[in-house]
C-alpha cells in the first residue's frame, strides 16, 4: 500500500513535469500523432517516464495474462486505452486514464480492507484459548481441545470461551456482543452461560456443556460468515450483467473504431483516429467494478449492521426481501406475548385488592394448577397453612376452601353459577377467576399472558414501513386473541388454532399477498418450525440459547423484543435504496458516457469522462455502500 | 464433503465472480461460493473428487489473480 502511494507520487510529479515542460515548449494539448515529427514524437517520449511509473505494473500483468489467455480483464481494457492514446497523441489523457485508474484501485483496496476490518471487528466474539483446570492445576489451552464436562476458569475481563454451566462465582456478563443488548446479565451457580459473552466482574468455574464445534459462538460466526454465499437475487444479476456487459462493450468498441471509417471513407486518417478514440473510451467504461464491488458490499453492511443490534440473518436474499413484505404473520404466546402467565387486573367487591389477593392466593394455594403459580407468584409472601381450614377441589369449577373460618369460593363463572352467585360479566384479556365469600360475590381476578411492553410499538413500526397486513395466530380463547389484537393494532386475529391449522392458516395468506409481496412469520422457534419453513421469511425470535430457533429460522432475533422487526426493516429498505442508487447511478453514468463519445459532443474530453465513468463512479459507489456498514439505527441509537 | 478456504489477497470482486463461475463447471463439484468480502471459498464436492477438484480449482484461481494463496480454514 506504502509503496504504491510512493510510487504513484513519484508518477504524478514526473506527469506534471511532462505537462509543464512540453506547454511551456508550446507544444499542443491535445493530439498530434506522433510520428507526424520529430517534435511530436519528442512530446510523446516525455510522457513515457510518468507513464511506465504509474502502469508498469498494469502493462505487464496484462501482458501475462494475455500470455495466460485471460484476455478481456481490467488491466488489458486499461493497456489497450492508454497505448491506444498515446499512439493518438494524446499522451496527456493516456498517463491521466493511467493514474486515476490506479488512484481507483487502490482507494477501492483500502475501502475494501478497511470493510473486511470492520466485519471482522464484528466476528471478534471468537474466543481464542479457554482456562483448561484438570487436578486443580490451570492451563490454557485451543478452545477445540476442551472435552465436554471439562472445568474451565474465566477470569474477569475474559471472554467466555465454550457454553456451560456455572459451579462457582457470581457475576455479570457482558451479552453486547451476541444480543445487542447492553444490559449485563448476572450468573451464579446453577445457570448456564454463553459463549461469545465477555466476563464483566467475578471469577467463574464453568462446567463444559457443549464441545467448541457446537457452542453459541461457532454457530453465530459461521452463521453470519455464511449468510454472504447466500446472495441476493439483485447480486446474482450484477454478477449475470457484468458477464455480458463487458464483453458486448469490447466488441462494441471494436467494431466502432473499423466500421464507420470503413463505411464512410477509408482513406480518411482523421475519421479513423475520431473512431478509434470513441472506442477507447468505450474500453475505458467498460469494467462492471462499481457494482460488482458495491452491491455485495452494500448487503454485507446491512447483514453486519444487523447482526451488531443482535438480529441475524442468514442471507443477503432475506435481506433484500424483507424489503417487499406484504404481510407479517406473528404467533401471539411468546412472541408478541411474553409466555408467562400473570395476575394482570384486580377488581375487588366490597373489600380492598389485597385482601381479594391474599383470600384467593389462599384458597387455591394446596392447587398445582398454573393459576394457582400465577396467584401464588402475584401474592409474594408465604402462605400461612393455619389459615387454611378444608379444602374441596372441584374439578372443571375452581375452588372451595375454608379461610381464616370464612367459605372461599375460587373458579370460573359455573362455579359462580352453581352456587347462585350474581357475577362480573363483561370481557377481559385473559382468564378470570371470581370469587366469593361466604355466598357474597367478592370481585375477580384477571390471569393473563403478559403482553410485552414493545409488542405494539413493533406492530406500529412495521404499519409504518409500509407492511399492508399485520395478523396473529394463537392457540388461545377467542375473546382473550381479540382483545390482545386490537390493543396492539393487529390487522387480523386467528384463534383458537391447534398447531397444524396454523399452516392451513399460512396457506390461505400466501395466497392472498402479490406475486412479488413476501410473508413473513416471527414465531419463538420452538413449536413452530413447519410454520417458519412454510413462510416466505421465517424470524425466530430469543435466539439466544435456543439452538432449535437458529436452525429453524432464515431470521434469528436473539433477544425477546419483537420491536427489533421495525430496525430489520429500516435495515432492509436502506439496504435496499443503497443498492438501487449505485446501480442506476453507474449504468446512467456510463451510458451517458457512451452516448456523448458516440456523438462526438465532447471529445477533446472525452477520455477524462471515461474515467471518471470508471474510476469515479467505483469511488462513489463503494462511498456509498460503506454507509451500509456504518448504518446507526435511529431508535436504536 | 465440504471445505473452506481463505483465499488470502483476493483482490478482485469480478475475478471472483469468475472464480465461482468456473470452479462451478468442474466435475463433482456440488456447490461452490467464493465470497469477495469475507475472502472465503466453500467447496462442496462428492467425497471422492475433492482432492481432484482443489487441485484444479487452484490453477483456476492463480490464473485469474496469480498472488491468491489458498488457506484450508478448519
Amino acid at each position: 500500500m506504502k509503496k504504491d502511494i510512493v510510487r504513484l507520487s513519484i508518477g504524478s510529479g514526473l506527469f506534471v513535469a511532462a505537462i509543464v515542460v512540453s506547454l511551456s515548449l508550446g507544444m499542443p494539448f491535445h493530439g498530434e500523432v506522433p510520428w507526424e515529427s520529430w517534435w511530436s514524437f519528442l512530446r510523446m517520449a516525455m510522457f513515457l517516464p510518468a507513464y511506465f511509473v504509474i502502469g508498469g505494473e498494469v502493462l505487464w500483468s496484462a501482458l501475462r495474462n494475455i500470455l495466460r489467455g485471460q484476455v478481456f480483464d481490467e488491466n488489458f481494457l486499461m493497456a489497450i486505452a492508454t497505448v491506444g492514446a498515446f499512439v493518438l497523441g494524446e499522451c496527456i489523457e493516456g498517463v491521466a486514464v493511467m493514474l486515476f485508474c490506479e488512484i481507483g484501485e487502490l482507494f477501492e483496496s483500502r475501502a475494501v480492507s478497511k470493510s473486511r476490518d470492520s466485519i471482522t471487528e464484528l466476528m471478534d466474539i471468537r474466543p481464542d484459548y479457554a482456562n483448561r483446570k484438570r487436578d486443580g492445576v490451570v492451563e490454557k489451552v485451543d478452545p477445540h481441545d476442551v472435552a465436554l464436562g471439562e472445568t474451565i476458569v474465566i477470569r474477569p475481563g475474559e471472554k467466555v470461551p465454550l457454553d456451560g454451566v456455572v459451579l462457582t462465582g457470581t457475576s455479570l456478563l457482558d451479552t453486547k456482543a451476541l444480543t445487542g443488548e447492553s444490559v449485563p446479565r448476572s450468573v451464579s451457580p446453577g445457570e448456564e452461560v454463553l459463549s461469545g459473552c465477555i466476563n464483566e466482574t467475578g471469577l467463574l468455574e464453568v462446567q463444559v456443556t457443549k464441545v467448541f464445534g457446537e457452542s453459541t459462538v461457532t454457530k453465530i460466526l459461521d452463521l453470519v460468515e455464511n449468510a454472504s454465499s447466500k446472495k441476493s437475487k439483485t447480486e446474482a444479476f450484477i454478477t449475470k450483467f457484468a458477464r455480458y456487459y463487458t464483453p458486448i462493450v469490447c466488441i462494441s468498441a471494436a467494431l466502432i473504431a473499423v466500421l464507420p471509417p470503413l463505411i464512410v471513407n477509408m482513406g480518411d486518417g482523421a475519421l479513423w483516429m475520431m473512431w478509434i478514440k470513441t472506442a477507447l473510451s468505450f474500453l475505458v467504461v467498460s469494467c462492471p467494478c462499481a457494482l460488482v464491488i458495491s452491491v455485495p458490499l452494500s448487503f454485507f453492511g446491512g447483514i453486519g449492521s444487523a447482526s451488531k443490534c443482535g438480529v441475524l440473518i442468514k442471507g443477503s436474499n432475506y435481506l433484500e426481501a424483507l424489503a417487499k413484505t406484504e404481510i407479517v404473520v406473528f404467533d401471539k404466546t411468546g412472541t408478541l406475548t411474553k409466555g408467562t402467565f400473570n395476575v394482570t387486573e384486580l377488581h375487588p367487591s366490597g373489600m380492598t385488592k389485597e385482601a381479594l389477593l391474599d383470600l384467593t392466593a389462599h384458597a387455591e394455594s394446596s392447587s398445582s394448577h398454573p393459576i394457582s403459580q400465577s396467584l401464588q407468584r402475584a401474592y409474594g409472601k408465604a402462605i400461612d397453612p393455619s389459615r387454611i381450614g378444608a379444602v374441596e377441589e372441584l374439578a372443571g369449577h375452581g375452588v372451595k376452601a375454608v379461610v381464616d373460618g370464612k367459605t372461599v369460593l375460587a373458579g370460573n363463572k359455573r362455579l359462580m353459577e352453581q352456587f347462585h352467585i350474581p357475577y362480573f360479566t363483561g370481557e377481559t384479556e385473559g382468564t378470570i377467576v371470581h370469587v366469593a365469600v361466604d355466598g357474597v360475590y367478592g370481585g375477580y381476578l384477571v390471569i393473563a399472558d403478559e403482553v410485552k411492553e414493545d409488542a405494539a410499538k413493533a406492530i406500529g413500526e412495521l404499519k409504518a414501513s409500509g407492511v399492508q397486513k399485520t395478523v396473529m395466530l394463537t392457540g388461545d380463547n377467542e375473546t382473550t386473541a381479540r382483545l390482545v389484537g386490537e390493543r396492539l393494532g393487529v390487522d387480523e386475529v386467528h384463534s383458537e388454532l391447534l398447531p397444524g391449522d396454523k399452516v392451513d392458516e399460512m396457506e390461505t395468506l400466501l395466497r392472498e399477498k402479490s406475486e412479488k409481496g413476501k410473508l413473513v412469520f416471527v414465531g419463538d422457534g420452538i413449536n413452530d418450525a413447519p410454520v417458519l419453513a412454510r413462510a416466505d421469511i421465517g424470524v425466530a425470535m430469543g435466539g439466544l440459547g435456543s439452538d432449535a430457533a437458529i436452525e429453524a429460522a432464515d431470521i434469528v432475533i436473539m433477544t425477546d423484543e419483537p420491536s427489533k422487526l421495525g430496525l430489520l426493516m429500516r435495515i432492509s429498505k436502506k439496504t435496499r435504496s443503497i443498492v438501487l442508487q449505485n446501480i442506476v447511478f453507474a449504468i446512467a453514468v456510463k451510458t451517458a458516457v457512451q452516448i456523448l463519445s458516440i456523438t462526438h459532443v465532447l471529445d477533446d474530453w472525452i477520455l477524462w469522462l471515461a474515467v471518471f465513468a470508471d474510476v469515479g463512479v467505483s469511488i462513489l459507489a463503494i462511498l456509498n455502500a460503506i454507509r451500509m456498514l456504518r448504518y446507526r439505527d435511529k431508535e436504536n441509537g | 464433503m465440504t471445505k473452506t478456504f481463505t483465499l488470502e489477497h483476493l483482490d478482485c470482486a469480478n475475478c471472483a465472480a469468475k472464480m465461482e463461475r468456473k470452479i462451478a463447471k468442474l466435475k463433482g463439484v456440488r456447490e461452490v461460493a467464493v465470497t469477495f468480502m469475507t475472502k472465503k471459498m466453500t467447496i462442496d464436492t462428492d467425497d471422492a473428487a475433492m482432492d481432484a477438484v482443489i487441485a484444479q480449482a487452484e490453477k483456476i484461481i492463480h490464473k485469474l489473480e496469480p498472488q491468491v494463496v489458498l488457506v484450508e480454514r478448519r
